[in-house]
């Protein structure tokens, strides 16, 4: 069945079971492999991706879900050229170490900067709480973040 | 060499199958549920009522009916009510804040080979009409109180207690989850004979 998906704001078709993940769809029929396999149960963050501009498990989203003109950005659409002020703050902290999970670090800050600009601590980590880091790279994940949102 | 065989064990099996707490075992199907037929001949409107009540009071009072009514920001999983992991928050009309609304990982329906589950309008029910904790007797007078049941008639809680389709996710709750007792149509059915029989309560124990 072809499904018409909006990933980075180009329109693609994707030849697919609706109910693929759309991890799959993003991964090995379009190509995109910014966005990571973790878990596969939405336990580890690791496939954060945006749909509408909020955080959405990409392991766990059928592609029939997103099929109606949702806006799916993945981490290769949130600039360009890799300069968004997340991005930059990223290199800046030295924040990712093996660097898996960080995909999805970066997409839920993003979400979460578009909703509240200027995060508490505490608010970072409530809405960072379901991307895991086995690096354990939180404080710098933090204080990246903050450096872009500005401290309360 | 013993400090060696012990750290190959440890690389080898991993420790990741040591449960952090003893669960109970969940049973596949749920537990029964008798009817309003098979609660038999009551003396009166009252008594049936009563009845229907308790007997309904097993669904309401089961780990898939409260562990969305929590009566903090906290949802529960899981046979022990384990608070939820990751850690989430009730948010803007129980749908979680920002990062974290429930559709961010649920969806419409279970995700197979998961145990990840899913219904439509998936979120928690408002704090006044926590459950979590509460008696039969609690929630029964609660659920006529219409500003702790979301300002509904007895007949709209009955039609939402039979049709809803998230209440219903609590009968195929999917994964490692006892479904709740009997059907959502026998559920249904035994609320309405208490509501039509006069929605009576047993008295709250002070």
């Amino acid at each position: 069945m072809t499904i018409t998906l909006d990933v980075n704001g180009k329109q693609v078709e994707v030849d697919a079971d609706p109910k693929m993940p759309l991890l799959w769809a993003l991964r090995d029929v379009l190509g995109l492999t910014g966005t990571k396999y973790g878990c596969g149960e939405a336990l580890c963050g690791a496939c954060t991706v945006h749909v509408d501009g909020d955080a959405r498990r990409a392991c766990v989203t059928p592609i029939e879900r997103v099929a109606d003109g949702a806006k799916i950005t993945t981490i290769e659409g949130l600039s360009p050229d890799g300069s968004h002020p997340l991005q930059k703050a990223w290199v800046a902290q030295c924040v990712p170490q093996c660097g898996f999970c960080q995909t999805g670090q970066i997409m839920s800050a993003a979400a979460l900067l578009k909703r509240n600009p200027a995060p508490s601590d505490e608010e970072i980590d409530r809405a960072l709480a379901g991307n895991l880091c086995r690096c354990g790279t939180y404080l710098r994940i933090r204080a990246a973040v903050k450096s872009v949102g500005g401290a309360k | 060499m013993r400090l060696l065989v012990l750290a190959m064990l440890v690389v080898f099996t991993g420790c990741t199958n040591i449960p952090l707490q003893t669960r109970p075992k969940v049973p596949a199907t749920g537990q029964p549920l008798k009817t309003v037929a098979e609660l038999g001949a009551l003396p009166d409107a009252t008594a049936k009522s009563k009845a229907a009540f308790a007997e309904a009071s097993k669904v309401l009072t089961h780990a898939r009916c409260v562990n969305c009514h929590p009566p903090d920001d906290s949802p529960r999983q899981r046979e022990l009510h384990e608070p939820h992991d990751p850690p989430v928050a009730r948010g803007l009309g129980g749908f979680g804040s920002p990062n974290m609304y429930c559709p961010t990982c649920h969806q419409l329906e279970n995700v197979e080979g998961t145990q990840l589950p899913g219904a439509p309008n998936w979120h928690l029910a408002p704090i006044e009409m926590a459950w979590l904790g509460k008696t039969p007797a609690q929630i029964c007078n609660q659920l006529k109180d219409p500003a702790r049941n979301g300002g509904k008639s007895l007949e709209k809680i009955v039609d939402h207690v039979t049709n809803d389709k998230l209440v219903g996710w609590g009968w195929a709750p999917g994964g490692e989850r006892e479904p709740a007792p009997g059907t959502q149509k026998v559920f249904g059915e035994l609320m309405a004979a208490w509501a039509e029989n006069g929605a009576v309560c047993e008295e709250e124990s002070r």
